[in-house]
């Protein structure tokens, strides 16, 4: 507990600093808001529904896009390192797309899919599809031969060896890959949303400070940076918990 | 191997490099073609989906007219000022997080905290602060591209071995001469790989900031052109971005290898 308050405690100034800054107003007190009017407009907010309204399609497009994601993309990585041809044809596009700012791809997928759900669904999978391809390909690729070698020579079939070889062991590479695929889903999602879109976070956020709202402008921007904090600890410690088979075997 | 003398080896390894280049090229010559079909065949409208054909001639005309040249340089021009401040800041942050207790005890939450947070939303807050011109696209870039700097710099330095640091100590070396000779180069693997993050990222936000405060550039060009419902304007942006992504990682990839010349990672053979 108290060397949990130790750590933290460069924030606590921070947020005391921020405080005092707005309250005796050395900067104008809607670039910077006091955090008491902030966490008074995030309850508003709250009370209203607003933030929960709002929240609510832009975690389903976010979770939809990043289900697609990680589903697609680790199918392709293991495939491409599993088999040549795939590779030839994959690889290439993978290695020319991968350094490709996606969200140069809002515009398109809007003409292609209108203003609703569908073109954010497809800007996420697209973003984050490449990094869990990559995580699966390096780990697929990095079996060991030994183990691909043993389990042949008792027997295994290409599926199975599929299943009990190189998934496991591609696995912690793959799930490295779905945390930058989180991370990218979270970026997309806000940035697809403050350009083109008529409700989620985003949306709102834009909405908000258009109209001058600052104080509950700042609670949803730090609410959604929050989430974004949170999802990426819970992952964290699910991902810990998915691969602790691994560090059991290796200490 | 013989000796790069040999008039037929050199020949051999020319045609070996045609080929390897023929195979890489081959699949994206494919989908080039497969957009240009698929765009005539009359599934799609002009408006979905733009032959690649009229597309290359957009960007010709853009090219040969100027107004190319002006976007791409003001996008770049945002990109690597952000860049660089974020390289130097990353650098010198993550060194005196290394290397201090107070600057990692203040800045070691902060980081942490700020890493996984998706940072695009401040954006409204930067316009607040800084406008909507080139100073507060600059900011939303560095913002963004600092924090892989930072985490690779402080790893790298953390990781440097004892040995190295007690033997130049025990040789007398000054706390300056230390981190310039033994702690910097030693860490330049991990900061490179930070900086190698950093590039791409910074390419994105300065897109975005561009498309969503407009000022020209690519990102704010494409933006206008969606808005006019002119999707040539719109798939020759991509186009372009994806060039200019493509030439920016390998250029990074290609100083990496000089840079690192000295390292035993450069006669490794090398991932995606």
């Amino acid at each position: 507990m108290r060397a949990a308050l130790i750590r933290y405690s460069p924030l606590l100034i921070l947020a005391v600093a921020w405080q005092l800054i707005s309250q005796f107003e050395i900067v104008s007190s809607s670039a910077l808001p006091p955090l008491t009017q902030i966490g008074g407009a995030w309850l508003d907010l709250l009370t209203s529904g607003e933030l929960q309204k709002n929240a609510a399609p832009s975690l389903y497009r976010g979770g939809v896009g990043l289900l697609l994601a990680i589903g697609f993309g680790s199918v392709l990585g293991i495939a491409m390192a599993w088999w040549k041809p795939v590779n030839v044809v994959f690889g290439p596009l993978v290695e020319a797309f991968y350094p490709m700012p996606k969200s140069a791809l809002i515009p398109v997928t809007v003409i292609w899919l209108g203003f609703g759900d569908g073109s954010k669904i497809l800007l996420i999978f697209l973003g984050c599809m490449l990094p869990v391809v990559i995580g699966a390909y390096n780990g697929a690729r990095s079996t060991e031969q030994v183990m691909v070698w043993s389990a042949r020579s008792m027997g295994a079939g290409r599926l199975r060896m599929m299943w009990d070889v190189v998934i496991p062991s591609a696995l912690p590479e793959i799930m490295n890959g779905i945390r930058t695929a989180l991370a990218l889903a979270f970026i997309l999602m806000v940035t697809s949303e403050l350009i083109v879109a008529r409700e989620g976070l985003g949306n709102l956020i834009g909405f908000l400070g258009a109209n001058g709202s600052y104080a509950a402008m700042y609670a949803v921007v730090l609410t959604v940076a929050f989430m974004g904090f949170a999802a990426d600890r819970i992952y964290q410690l699910a991902a810990q918990r998915v691969l602790a088979w691994r560090e059991a075997a290796l200490s | 191997m013989s000796t790069a003398a040999d008039p037929r080896s050199a020949v051999v390894r020319l045609v070996w490099a045609a080929c390897s280049f023929v195979a890489h090229t081959a699949s994206i010559v494919a989908l080039l073609i497969a957009w240009e079909l698929f765009a005539r065949s009359g599934k799609v409208t002009m408006f979905m989906l733009p032959p690649f054909s009229a597309v290359a001639e957009r960007i010709w005309s853009d090219a040969v007219g100027g107004k190319l040249w002006i976007d791409l340089g003001l996008t770049l021009y945002r990109t690597f000022v952000g860049f660089f401040l974020a390289c130097t800041i990353g650098v010198v942050l993550g060194t005196a997080m290394a290397r201090t207790k107070l600057a990692r005890w203040f800045f070691d939450p902060i980081i942490s905290i700020g890493f996984p947070m998706p940072k695009v939303v401040f954006l409204p807050v930067v316009i607040l602060w800084l406008g909507v011109f080139d100073v507060s696209k600059i900011a939303m870039v560095t913002v963004e591209a600092v924090f892989p700097v930072v985490t690779a710099t402080v790893l790298g330095i953390q990781g440097v071995g004892h040995e190295l640091i007690w033997s130049a100590r025990n040789m007398g070396a000054k706390d300056r001469e230390l981190l310039w000779q033994v702690l910097l180069p030693a860490a330049l693997p991990q900061v490179m790989t930070g900086v190698q993050v950093a590039l791409p990222v910074a390419l994105i936000v300065a897109i975005f900031s561009e498309m969503a405060m407009g000022g020209f550039g690519i990102g704010g060009v494409m933006m206008q052109a969606s808005r006019f419902a002119d999707s040539r304007g719109v798939f020759a942006g991509i186009v372009e971005i994806a060039i200019v992504g493509y030439c920016l990682v390998q250029i990074l990839a290609f100083a990496r290898r000089r840079l690192l010349r000295w390292h035993q990672e450069a006669t490794a053979p090398s991932t995606v």
